[in-house]
């Protein structure tokens, strides 16, 4: 029943919270790998280069879902905001129930710019159903479709890096993030600005998606202060003998 | 038609999540869970269609890179063919499995060690700072101290160094690093299910 609680409130603070957002944006602090993707969102659209938006093999049925759903929040905005790029960005999923959401998603973000006509069912999809397969052919996109900038959001284990390598040979601007211990280790050895744990949720919101994801980023930090108090009581208890 | 879609993808949402705390949902909550299962199972179709969609336009475009796409499209064929005809868990299928699939996969990850030590390599070149510096002192005691040698455990690095990064340093840091996603898929979970964001369509 904790956990019940947990949520209602967690839930509740997330409907306050953003409403005040709504009246009162906050100021976010730098991080490089977000400002970078800031970036090469609007160069891509300028130097009519591709984006490829790398979902990984998280399914939306386990616990796993919460990096596949913060991907697919970020390829939303993306889609919308290249939608009328000469060459719009594509996505690859490496999980059929993702990749049926990832062309959705995309779908969406071609109607939210008002030009679903351009929209191309192919821009997303499955590229393999097992980790090395998705990313062998994920490298494939990478090597032959004039790609520009490669994001890895979601779910992804060691295989991340035989993406990173492949940007890496094709110049490509990579940004990565994982929920996925080994993937983020990984990701941190290939990339420039690697973001790390729960910055992977963020990207949202430092890409102006809207007032709920400055809100979850809020609600995260109130969250944590519980997390570090709790931490520390519970240490100085054990300390004293309480517990 | 956008607000029946979300209706219904939010009220699944809190009946399934309600289904873990109100033993009354947890009938409702089974039923939907096997729907998704279901669902899943034929979404496997649909992205199998959309696989051999993408590659047959990439041949027919003679796009660069076509030929694997062709033989990626045969391979599909022949295979699925071979398993409608032998059942899946015929000799043959297995040796299929065996003989091709596993030994692919396991050369991709022989592939993915060289590729990560170059990675290290060029860490300090790509970033030099304080971090890049800790993590490859790390990944060299762990290396070493985890390396199988003719005289046994290198003293200090193997016996004390490497168990007192593992077990105290990294393993405090993954356990910060998880709290921290589990409190943002949380979050996320949440948008979700209130409907701010719809990885389900509409806007």
């Amino acid at each position: 029943m904790n956990e019940l609680i947990v949520i209602l409130v967690s839930a509740f603070l997330l409907f306050v919270i953003t409403l005040w957002k709504r009246k009162s944006p906050s100021n976010l602090r730098e991080i490089p790998a977000l400002t970078r993707l800031y970036r090469t969102l609007g160069l891509s659209i300028e130097d009519g280069t591709r984006l490829h938006v790398s979902l990984g093999n998280g399914s939306l049925l386990d616990a796993r879902g919460g990096s596949t759903l913060a991907g697919l929040a970020l390829l939303r905005h993306i889609a919308e905001r290249t939608s009328v790029s000469d060459k719009p960005s594509v996505a690859s999923a490496g999980d059929p129930t993702l990749g049926l959401l990832t062309q959705d998603t995309m779908q969406a973000g071609y109607q939210a710019a008002g030009v679903q006509e351009l929209y191309v069912p192919t821009s997303g999809r499955v590229t393999g159903l097992s980790p090395f397969g998705y990313a062998a052919g994920a490298m494939s996109i990478l090597q032959n479709e004039n790609i520009s900038a490669n994001i890895i959001i979601g779910h992804f284990g060691p295989e991340a890096g035989l993406l990173a390598e492949a940007s890496d040979r094709e110049n490509m601007v990579l940004i990565g993030a994982s929920d996925e211990l080994s993937g983020q280790a990984v990701l941190f050895a290939n990339t420039q600005d690697a973001l790390i744990g729960e910055e992977l949720f963020a990207a949202g919101a430092y890409l102006g998606a809207g007032a709920s994801h400055l809100a979850s980023l809020t609600l995260q930090d109130i969250l944590r202060w519980f997390v570090i108090l709790a931490l520390l009581g519970g240490a100085a208890a054990k300390l004293i003998g309480v517990i | 038609m956008r607000v029946f879609t979300a209706v219904i993808a939010i009220a699944a949402g809190a009946l399934v999540l309600g289904g873990y705390f109100l033993p009354v949902l947890a009938p409702v909550q089974t039923l939907l869970l096997n729907w998704a299962t279901i669902l899943a199972g034929a979404a496997v179709l649909v992205g199998i269609f959309n696989l051999v969609s993408v590659h047959s336009d990439k041949i027919r475009r003679h796009e660069k890179g076509n030929a694997y796409s062709a033989l990626l499209l045969m391979a599909l064929i022949v295979t699925f063919l071979f398993a409608m005809i032998l059942r899946p868990d015929h000799i043959i299928m297995k040796v299929v499995l065996s003989g091709i699939i596993i030994p692919v996969e396991a050369a991709l990850m022989g592939l993915l060690t060289i590729s990560l030590l170059y990675a290290a390599v060029r860490l300090l070149r790509r970033r030099a700072e304080l971090m890049s510096i800790v993590f490859l002192i790390t990944a060299a005691l762990l290396i070493l101290g985890s390396a199988t040698l003719p005289f046994g455990n290198i003293p200090v690095i193997g016996t004390f160094i490497r168990p007192w990064i593992t077990q105290v340093l990294a393993l405090g840091g993954a356990r910060g690093i998880l709290i921290g996603v589990a409190l943002g898929a949380l979050t996320t979970g949440l948008r979700v299910l209130f409907g701010a964001d719809r990885p389900y369509g509409g806007n």
